[in-house]
């Protein structure tokens, strides 16, 4: 067994010298197999140092060609497979946070220094909360994951800039305490915790919560520019329109305005919401959260992670396709009431939502059928909620509602075994 | 060429050139070998010979221990020093007849068959259970059992599976490059047993030699073909390989005769051929020693019983401090507790794993990232089993179908949680089996109470 090769230890290691001997068996055993025990910075040594080497060849009265075999002291004994692929839950989750790092850096880009501090907050909070959390409950600390990071990140992108210090405080303790560490920690959460930690907010800081701002550059330009969500392209559009509906305001310093989403409530063309354009959208030019403002950096974001294999395109494709299908339709119905597919697309919170947060592993299903059921179902409450219900957004709600269902989901949805289609007999077939 | 392959799998780092250019080599004969009763799935054989007893190089020394059993022959000539308890490569003690060799390699009489593709199935599939051949890919499935499909399972096909999938190993490349001959002689043996007239010779495309080899010996000989397959792991699970082929699916809990299929390895093949052609017993195979640190990665043909240290130290030894010695490939592979562990009959190579290749990651919850559903080339759901079976719901993992699982390490190589899912799911298996048996036991029970 083992202890043919238990060498006679050098360090602190009890004296095992009657073993010795059967270094002999194996020539150069005895002091690579002792020199294990410390490491491989002492292995590399001992096999440089020849002495052990020798006296072991002297015992076995082998000749000094005589292969070595640096062999531990005892064999590491596991299960199958010995190798392991290039994945970690670390480098998914920086990968993931790379991917969102382009959102975020346009968020930045377009609130300035309010964007920086809330996403810094939030994440730097997250971090500290969950090694608390994890000492808490006598577990290894863990945050070098990026777990935490990624939770914070995605909490602080979720928020308008400027909100206040406290409230992302808040915010990540109940994204990483309540929705995260009293289950048991990463894996067992069944709610998206950067969702639960921003409804809990928006529920508890209806004011803050809703208080958007105009992005810098639109901000830059003029005083027109101080209306809701007036970009240059979407001035020229608007033109006189705008001029006299909004004559009366004043110039100010900080201006507030509605979201997009907030916009359509008054109607997609009676209102404002139909004066953004595309671009706009793409560019993150307009108010919003932090994150979700640029639509095309999302979407590159979510692009390499599906090229990375790390988000299968099942949750992504179906959020964001029944969206576009009841946007469709309901646009076909009246028009003059409903916004037209894309800017559901690419408004609010949806695509940071089905390519970032719909498809966290841990709160969404596993099979593809449940992914796609899944997504489905997040689209569909996302447009009910923007479209008829109260508040302007519905991602995050129709995101944790459909994670509670994930387990029923899940049951319903396993793959087909292989073995189940049997062979219909003998016959020339192809091959 | 088509290239077929199945769903699932993964690309593991193959690491196959590291012996792929070594000819094959005769490895020296050992001083000693030690030979387990049991090498072969199925019953033990029985040891026929006693402490003393002089034998030569192909005598058996074990005798069949039943229907699913072979007997084991002497690989080397010379004295009988124990029939005891012997370290096994699966690390318990198991009975062994124990050799010490007298260097004059003295072989018993050989019986060749004459022109065997004409002789009588029935005496071609006693040469070869007589002669002690297993399936010598790593399953080490008895072969006359396969050849003796029962009247109601018509059998159309016979795959010789080249597949050689698991990392590192190159010995049936190397077959196939070195003695085309012998493994396409062999897999006609098996044709004509089985009385099928369709061979495929299956090989993965990152063997273009063997590939190349093969399709010359099998050249002119009607209804074999070299059917190319995408390199993909495990594309030389039978059941894989048999989806990729011929597109058909071997029925959960059945064998692949259950949809006309019966495959045979390289090695197995070249082994039929000797024990008919040559009339000489299964008494060596061919090994892949290999690794980073191993001196010079080779590909020996190998007395069996030889002690794994003896092969290592052919092999120049090791240039680094080794970790892991693990019999096979990384991905099925069985470590061994200490060197002095026999080459048995399924021992496909030696594979040494340096210090700093060891995994050794500690393991953490699932985050149900779905990757092993997607890589699980039977289709099951090791997230949910791993979970189960963590947690002792032995019950509940039966009804995942755990049973199905053909322990290929799909699914644990790609967990990003580094979940030891085999482990897991060989420990949920021995339970499973313990549970439906109690369920029997219990149902027998209510019968007889009912009766009484």
């Amino acid at each position: 067994m083992a202890e043919a090769h238990k060498d006679k230890p050098t360090d602190n290691t009890a004296g095992e010298t009657g073993a010795s001997a059967a270094g002999a068996v194996r020539p150069g055993a005895a002091d690579e197999g002792a020199a294990s025990s410390q490491g491989r910075t002492a292995a590399s040594q001992g096999r440089k140092s020849d002495q052990g080497r020798t006296a072991a060849s002297s015992l076995s009265n082998s000749s000094a060609k005589e292969p070595t075999l640096l062999m531990p002291e005892k064999l590491a004994i596991s299960s199958s497979p010995h190798v392991h692929g290039p994945d970690s839950i670390a480098k998914i989750m920086w990968t993931v946070i790379a991917c969102l790092v382009p959102a975020a850096a346009v968020g930045i880009y377009r609130f300035g220094l309010d964007a920086a501090v809330v996403l810094a907050t939030t994440t730097g909070s997250a971090i500290v909360f969950e090694a608390l959390f994890q000492k808490m409950a006598g577990k290894e600390v863990s945050v070098s994951d990026g777990s935490a990071t990624l939770t914070g990140l995605l909490l602080g992108m979720n928020l308008p800039a400027g909100t206040p210090i406290f409230i992302c405080v808040v915010g990540s303790l109940v994204a990483v305490g309540l929705a995260k560490a009293v289950f048991g920690g990463l894996g067992y959460n069944p709610f998206n915790p950067a969702l639960t930690g921003r409804v809990f907010l928006l529920i508890a800081f209806p004011v803050a919560m809703t208080t958007w701002r105009l992005p810098q550059q639109m901000n830059a330009h003029g005083p027109k520019k101080q209306y809701y969500g007036m970009s240059t392209t979407w001035r020229d559009q608007a033109g006189k329109r705008l001029e006299q509906k909004h004559r009366n305001v004043k110039k100010v310093d900080v201006v507030t305005a509605a979201t997009p989403l907030s916009a359509l409530k008054e109607g997609w063309k009676k209102g404002t919401a139909a004066l953004i354009t595309h671009t706009d959208l793409l560019q993150g030019d307009r108010p919003g959260s932090i994150g979700e403002v640029s639509a095309i950096a999302l979407l590159l974001g979510g692009l390499v992670l599906l090229l990375m294999g790390y988000i299968t395109w099942h949750i992504p494709v179906a959020f964001l396709a029944t969206m576009g299908v009841v946007a469709a339709i309901t646009h076909g119905i009246n028009p003059q009431r409903y916004a037209p597919p894309l800017f559901h697309v690419l408004a609010g919170g949806a695509l940071i939502g089905a390519f970032f947060m719909a498809t966290d592993y841990v709160t969404s299903p596993t099979y593809p059928w449940g992914k796609i059921l899944f997504g489905v179902g997040c689209g569909l409450i996302t447009m009910i909620i923007r479209l008829w219900g109260g508040y302007p957004e519905g991602v995050s709600f129709a995101i944790l509602l459909m994670n509670s269902v994930t387990p029923l989901i899940d049951r319903f949805t396993r793959p087909r075994k292989y073995g189940l289609k049997l062979w219909s007999g003998p016959q020339e077939d192809a091959s | 060429m088509r290239r077929v392959t199945f769903s699932g799998g993964v690309h593991p780092e193959y690491n196959k050139n590291l012996a792929s250019q070594a000819a094959i080599t005769d490895a020296a004969l050992p001083d000693q070998v030690v030979l387990p009763c049991s090498q072969h799935l199925g019953a033990p054989a029985r040891p026929v010979v006693a402490k003393g007893d002089l034998v030569k190089v192909g005598q058996v020394v074990a005798e069949s221990g039943g229907f699913v059993s072979v007997p084991i022959h002497a690989t080397v000539s010379g004295k009988v020093v124990e029939v005891a308890g012997r370290l096994h490569p699966t690390g318990v003690i198991q009975p062994a007849v124990v050799i010490a060799a007298d260097g004059k390699d003295e072989w018993v009489e050989l019986d060749p068959i004459d022109q065997p593709l004409e002789a009588d199935p029935d005496v071609l599939k006693e040469r070869v259970r007589a002669a002690g051949v297993v399936g010598l890919g790593g399953a080490t499935f008895p072969s006359h059992v396969k050849l003796s499909p029962p009247k109601n399972k018509p059998i159309d096909r016979v795959l010789l599976n080249g597949a050689e999938c698991e990392p590192y190993l190159t010995a049936d490349d190397r077959l196939m490059r070195e003695e085309p001959e012998r493994v396409v002689k062999g897999f006609r043996i098996v044709m004509r047993i089985l009385g099928v007239s369709q061979g495929r010779l299956c090989i993965e495309d990152n063997k273009p030699e063997a590939m190349a080899a093969m399709q010359k010996a099998a050249a002119g000989i009607d209804g074999v073909e070299v059917v190319a397959l995408a390199t993909k792991y495990p594309q030389g699970g039978e059941k894989q390989l048999i989806q990729a082929v011929l597109g058909r699916q071997v029925p959960s809990g059945g064998l692949p005769m259950d949809c006309g299929v019966v495959v045979f390895n390289v090695g197995t093949c070249a082994a039929i051929h000797d024990a008919v052609y040559l009339g000489r017993p299964l008494v060596d195979r061919v090994c892949t020693v290999t690794g980073r640190a191993v001196a010079q990665p080779s590909n020996m043909r190998v007395r069996l019983g030889t002690p794994v240290a003896s092969l290592l130290e052919q092999a120049g030894g090791t240039t680094k401090q080794a970790g892991k010695v693990i019999l096979g490939g990384p991905m099925m592979g069985l470590t061994v507790p200490s060197l002095d562990v026999p080459v048995i009959k399924g021992t496909s190579g030696v594979l040494v794993q340096a210090a700093d290749e060891v995994v050794e990651e500690p393991y953490r919850a699932c985050i149900r990232c779905g990757m092993c559903v997607r890589v699980c080339p039977i289709g099951l759901t090791p997230n949910e089993m791993g979970s189960r079976a963590e947690m002792g719901h032995w019950e509940e993992l039966d009804g995942l179908d755990v049973m199905d699982c053909i322990e290929c390490g799909s699914c644990a190589y790609v967990c990003p949680a580094y979940r030891p899912l085999v482990q897991f799911f060989k420990l949920g298996k021995a339970q499973v089996r313990v549970l439906r048996q109690k369920r029997k036991e219990a149902e027998a029970e209510v019968l007889r109470a009912a009766k009484a």
